[in-house]
């Protein structure tokens, strides 16, 4: 209770505090949305409209290939099915009372009084996705959840924690929309991941959201020893506002992390999106990948290795497209070595599609919009797999748009 | 099928380029010859359109259709192909699928990938960390896929060891005369090229019926092209700069 009491009057000492990064946002022109909403038994029963949205973020409504689905509007879980008996998902609020010994993992990684956001979600008891991989549980395709604004001018306060156990290996689609009709809202979300000795969690996050949504996720992720985390983050869509900078502790011998952010700003988009590694245990990896393009927002591509063990060693590597003169592309790499025995090495590069290449394509006969189509396809493809094929086909469309409106 | 009139190209606010003249008949492969610096490179891309050589004057027409101020991109649905001696690293396009786009099924691209050592590469980014010869393979299939009439090739055997030079002038060969035995047939056939070589290695593989010799961004000389590189070899560029320039 003792604990419970410091937490408080921490994140409400905090309630005011303006984050290190982003645009702040005023979280009193919010309204705290609705936790009530009415249960979906079939996301197929869902019109065609929500069940395109879901698609659009990855999320299959019929659960094929998934093996587990959990969707939350607002602040209110809406569905939860599961497949794969192996696997544990259910709403965090049903799992803390399950599980006595979860506390320990709650705000363990993220601290309450980091920023407002992190201070509002926590004093709003948020609720959100709970998923367990036990020991040794191999899953063969992806749990899939989904968090969407559903109301107006809401703000929604999520709190997700993964657990991989040792040995098991899961994979984590999570797509994030807008529902009809919501134009302006703003999204927090905590996420607290644990992938303990020799285990693998790979994570896809895909944001769809729409273009006065703000967005403030707060990520870390531990690993241990032999334990591996790749990160998928694709952002492709309109928004006014993310602010995100997920960071992955490698604190086991041998443990390995690899983030893969794609991000396209549009005019009025402003994303500032980082990723950082911090080697607290010898012999970890780390790999972090940027592929930005700004089509006239702003964008800012983070990344930051801290080095504190020996034998490591990780990479960084920030590329950014301009492809429109209102647009600004900022990266911002960060390398620091507090042991001798280590190699961080990054490269960044911005600016426009180089001509040569453009009239390269031309030159084999396609016509300079197929050209920077191709160019920009490549540019973003960092090898994300699981991806479903509705999505590949939208993913592709906004390609081919954004070429279309670079020329 | 192209025919070059008075042609003359600025480049970064240079005449580079000056009063050319030049004819590849239907079926001809023709080769131009010229010291390093002669502008041979240039007046290649200036065929394709590539974008820095502005042309001051003159004239390119390519099957009695005028395409001077054509795009790249119309120009190579005209049937004009090119191999450059330096093309871009394309980065996360796979070779594989550029083909693909290029060829709009029309060719079995494994087999000619297989018969240019290069199905091995066909999951690799374009250009990405190929050595010369890889290069100068890659182009091929690209020209391959694309299935010119005009061949434009920027010396094809640089930067190339021997073996590979084999499969590059085999391949070269194959592409522009195909099955063809004999010159009647070629016209036939109608496939043409220009190729620029230094070495004229290329023309142990090829049958070659006029050269070109470009110096000082001008053609000082035509003629038979084992004669002319014979020529070269034995008094060098010095004797074709000094020849007073002969009516094309």
């Amino acid at each position: 209770m003792q604990a419970e009491e410091n937490l408080r009057k921490r994140a409400e000492a905090a309630l005011h505090k303006e984050a290190a990064y982003g645009k702040n946002i005023e979280l009193t022109e919010y309204d705290i949305a609705p936790m009530d909403l009415a249960y979906i038994e079939d996301l197929k029963d869902l019109d065609e409209e929500a069940q395109r949205a879901l698609l659009n973020a990855g999320i299959v409504p019929s659960g094929a290939g998934r093996i587990g689905s959990l969707v939350m509007i607002d602040n209110t879980i809406t569905h939860n099915s599961v497949t794969d008996e192996n696997i544990e998902l259910m709403p965090l609020h049903f799992a803390q009372k399950k599980y006595e010994w979860l506390k320990d993992y709650m705000w363990n990684l993220v601290q309450v009084d980091a920023d407002k956001y992190t201070a509002l979600s926590y004093l709003e008891n948020a609720n959100g996705y709970f998923i367990r991989a036990p020991k040794g549980i191999h899953t063969k395709m992806p749990v899939q959840t989904c968090l969407m604004l559903g109301s107006h001018n809401v703000s929604q306060t999520v709190h997700n924690i993964v657990i991989v156990e040792e040995n098991a290996c899961l994979d984590v689609i999570t797509g994030c929309t807008t529902g009809t009709g919501v134009e302006k809202a703003l999204h927090l979300g905590i996420s607290e991941m644990y992938v303990k000795k020799n285990g693998t969690l790979n994570f896809t996050m895909i944001h769809n959201w729409s273009d006065q949504i703000g967005v403030r996720p707060r990520t870390v992720i531990y690993l241990e020893e032999g334990a591996t985390l790749i990160n998928n983050y694709i952002t492709l869509k309109s928004v006014k506002s993310i602010q995100s900078y997920p960071t992955a502790r490698l604190a086991g011998k041998g443990a390995f992390a690899r983030f893969n952010t794609i991000a396209v700003a549009h005019p009025g988009s402003e994303l500032d999106l980082g990723s950082r590694v911090i080697f607290d245990a010898p012999e970890t990896k780390a790999e972090l990948i940027s592929r930005t393009i700004t089509t006239g927002g702003k964008i800012t591509a983070r990344g930051e290795m801290i080095g504190n063990a020996p034998r490591s060693n990780g990479h960084l590597e920030c590329h950014g497209l301009v492809l429109n003169n209102e647009g600004t592309q900022r990266a911002v790499p960060i390398l620091e070595a507090n042991v001798d025995d280590i190699e961080l090495s990054h490269e960044a590069a911005v600016g426009r599609i180089a001509r040569e290449q453009v009239e390269y394509l031309m030159s084999r006969g396609l016509s300079e919009e197929e050209a920077v189509g191709m160019i920009v396809r490549g540019f973003l493809d960092v090898g994300i797999g699981g991806i479903p094929e509705e999505l590949q086909v939208d993913i592709d469309d906004t390609i081919a748009m954004i070429g279309k409106n670079a020329m | 099928m192209l025919e070059v009139k008075d042609l003359s190209v600025e480049v970064g606010g240079k005449i580079l380029l000056k009063d050319i003249n030049l004819k590849v008949e239907k079926g001809y492969t023709n080769i131009l010859f010229g010291p390093n610096g002669a502008g041979k490179s240039a007046f290649l891309r200036t065929l394709m359109g590539f974008s820095g050589y502005n042309i001051v004057k003159g004239q390119i027409i390519f099957n009695g259709e005028d395409i001077t101020h054509l795009s790249i991109d119309e120009r190579a649905k005209r049937g004009i192909g090119i191999m450059t001696q330096r093309p871009p690293d394309i980065t996360g396009v796979k070779l594989w699928d550029l083909v693909k786009v290029i060829a709009k099924e029309k060719i079995n691209i494994e087999e000619i990938a297989e018969s240019l050592d290069m199905l091995r590469f066909m999951e690799r980014d374009v250009n990405v960390g190929f050595s010369g010869g890889e290069i100068k393979r890659s182009e091929l299939l690209q020209l391959a896929a694309q299935n010119p009439s005009l061949f434009l090739l920027d010396e094809p055997e640089s930067g190339v060891d021997l073996m590979s030079i084999e499969i590059i002038g085999k391949t070269i060969n194959d592409l522009i005369h195909g099955e063809c035995k004999c010159a009647g047939e070629r016209c036939e056939h109608k496939k043409s090229a220009l190729i620029i070589t230094h070495t004229g290695q290329i023309l142990d593989y090829i049958e070659a019926d006029r050269a070109y010799v470009l110096c000082n961004g001008t053609v000082m000389c035509s003629g038979n092209p084992r004669e002319l590189l014979h020529d070269i070899k034995e008094m060098g560029y010095g004797e074709c700069i000094k020849c007073k320039p002969k009516k094309i």
